[in-house]
């Protein structure tokens, strides 16, 4: 995540203090790995554990994904019993119910993506208009604070506000309308879930944007000034292009996480009324792989899922890398 | 609040004097960030308050951040659980263990990757990088997991996600930010790589290490999926998974014996849960709050 605040700075010129140790009298271009082993093998024994546990559990789980192509018999081998090509995704591109699902999660990952994204930068422009420092820091602290609720917490928060005789109920009664059963009803799954969405990410997402806010330069406002440009005008020619950098950058992370839209979230409020809007790829392979124990199908459509989120990130980072030069590594 | 704001009103900084519309905004926006706070706490208040109401007014509808006939029947009937208090004691078990293993990994790794002459550096770092944008997915990570006979065993809470990439950055950004000089001297000294590390780098390195304790505990302490996952046993939960159980339906305290009882008093028992295990996380947060912007802002400026 480079260059979110502000440009790395440029490599720090330590390397000859340090070249000038036991083995600094080899060229340190051509040193070989015997010598790096010889001379830094204590660090590389630190990097030993922390290695096992990334080849463990990060990317033996890659290779896992084999099994989508094989037939697999729990409690048989990992990595699956015989090759059946490509034919648990022939089984998921011709199941319509995958494609429900497939479109839920761009629905709900693009609602996502519009509330979740531009709400944190316009709520960090307000507070950076408020003089009063006390203030401004409450609202900081309280709009922070849901981000540490944990996501079982927050369900069932949404569960009690929406169920009949929940606050929001009372408000429809209040206007005199009928109670609605919100979370069974299929028409009102995304308001919910993005609502809450944006009630637990809004007040945290602003950090990144007031500290980018902080190291704008003040003589541009000035000269803004000078040309005559309103406050309006001076928001949108210096603030906008000043936070930009950190705006990509967290762009392109809301883009990466688009297809895993909060699986979590949605697997602890969703239930069989509210499948046609709430069902998404990933709880939909949840369901196959622990409730039908199909896990290659499960597999596949995994692998599916993180292949397009790979790309999807790629893509956007090269977009970005071209059009404004913003790039995560 | 509204006092506070206006009271500690700072001179302008910005122009010599607001125009009409620019103080018309501001007015505007105090009264959008009193809302942004009163939308942001009304859940909390409404909890607590249907923590602490009789059921009968809550299924009425009449409760939203006053409790109504106040009754403690709900915090009684929780408190007396055996299966709440065993779960509770496990939550705390899994956090100081899985906290205790992250931050001797992340330590390790983040400071082996913030030598910048180490060879093979950059492989190191990718490693670590390439996993934020790909992963094995849900079903490879539970054969393995099984597999390996960490299944109904604390490991498979506390081993599986050990390490958060995100951390590991921040992390590194510390180090990277340390003086080298300091640790040139120990090795003239004749100290060894750990032991510069354990006795120059670390003791350095507190307030970065009581960050990292922060996000991976608050992490730990919040989650429930892997638990939800890999523990059939009741009595291995954590109380993340028995609120989870309890608003799925699923169980229920085992005091409530008459099934009539136990719908009435769901509701209720829900929002005393609820209290019970966000009370740990509100009572330390203004304390702690600072340390994650900074630990944030620390990943976000290099990285």
């Amino acid at each position: 995540m480079t260059s979110t605040l502000r440009p790395p700075p440029p490599a720090p010129p330590r390397s000859p203090s340090k070249a000038s140790g036991p083995a600094g009298r080899s060229p340190r271009r051509r040193r070989s790995w015997r010598q790096a082993l010889r001379r830094d093998w204590q660090l590389y024994s630190l990097a030993i554990l922390p290695l096992l546990f990334f080849l463990i559990f990060r990317y033996l789980p890659m290779v896992g994904n084999v099994i989508a192509f094989r037939r697999f018999k729990p409690g048989g081998n990992i990595f699956g019993e015989y090759w059946v090509g490509l034919r648990y995704f022939r089984m998921f591109f011709t199941d319509p119910t995958f494609w429900e699902v497939f479109t839920n999660t761009l629905v709900l990952g693009t609602l996502t993506l519009l509330f979740c994204f531009p709400l944190p930068i316009v709520l960090a422009l307000l507070l950076n208009e408020v003089r009063a420092k006390r203030f401004k820091r409450f609202v900081q602290s309280v709009s922070y604070l849901p981000h540490f609720l944990s996501i079982v917490i927050v369900a069932a928060m949404v569960m009690q506000l929406t169920s009949i005789e929940g606050a929001a109920n009372q408000l429809v009664r209040m206007f005199g309308g009928d109670p609605v059963a919100f979370l069974q009803q299929p028409g009102w799954f995304r308001t919910i879930y993005v609502s809450s969405e944006v009630w637990q990410t809004v007040g945290w997402g602003t950090i990144l944007y007031l500290a980018a806010l902080t190291t704008i330069d003040q003589d541009l406002y000035e000269a803004a000034r000078i040309d005559g440009a309103g406050r309006l005008r001076q928001t949108w020619h210096v603030t906008l292009p000043g936070i930009r950098p950190t705006m990509m950058t967290l762009l392109i992370l809301n883009i990466g996480s688009f297809m895993a839209v909060g699986f979590e979230k949605i697997l602890l409020l969703y239930n069989p009324l509210t499948y046609p809007t709430a069902d998404v790829i990933s709880t939909y392979l949840f369901r196959m792989g622990f409730q039908s124990s199909n896990f290659s199908y499960a597999a596949a459509i995994g692998l599916f899922e993180a292949v397009i989120g790979l790309v999807l990130v790629l893509t956007a980072n090269l977009i970005s890398r071209r059009t404004v030069g913003t790039s995560l590594w | 609040m509204v006092i506070l704001g206006t009271k500690s009103e700072a001179p302008k900084t910005r122009g010599p004097v607001d125009s009409r519309g620019y103080r018309i905004f501001r007015v505007v926006n105090t009264v959008v960030l009193i809302g942004v706070v009163v939308v942001t706490l009304f859940p909390f208040l409404n909890i607590v308050a249907r923590s602490l109401s009789e059921e009968a007014y809550i299924i009425a509808g009449k409760v939203s951040i006053v409790p109504r006939g106040f009754d403690l029947t709900a915090y009684k009937l929780l408190m007396s659980d055996a299966l709440f208090w065993t779960n509770y004691r496990n939550t705390v078990v899994y956090t100081v263990v899985a906290t205790l293993i992250s931050i001797v990994l992340t330590t390790c790794y983040a400071y082996v990757l913030s030598k910048p002459q180490l060879k093979g550096r950059s492989f190191l770092v990718g490693v670590a990088l390439f996993t934020m944008f790909f992963s094995g997915g849900l079903i490879p990570n539970y054969v393995l997991v099984t597999s390996l006979g960490m299944k109904n065993t604390i490991w498979a809470v506390v081993i599986p996600n050990a390490i958060s990439v995100f951390n590991l950055l921040v992390m590194k950004a510390f180090f990277e930010s340390l003086p080298t000089e300091l640790e040139e001297a120990a090795a003239v000294d004749g100290l060894n790589t750990y032991g510069i590390l354990l006795r120059i780098v670390l003791p350095l390195s507190k307030a970065i290490i009581a960050t990292m304790v922060l996000f991976y505990a608050v992490s730990f302490w919040n989650s429930w999926f892997t638990a939800f996952l890999y523990l059939d046993q009741q009595d291995l939960l954590p109380v993340t998974v028995y609120l989870r159980n309890l608003i799925a339906g699923a169980t229920s305290p085992e005091s409530t014996a008459a099934n009539a009882d136990k719908v009435q008093a769901a509701a209720t028992l829900q929002a005393v849960t609820i209290v019970l295990t966000t009370l740990p996380i509100l009572a330390v947060y203004p304390f702690v709050q600072r340390y994650f912007v900074s630990g944030v802002l620390l990943g976000a400026v290099k990285g």
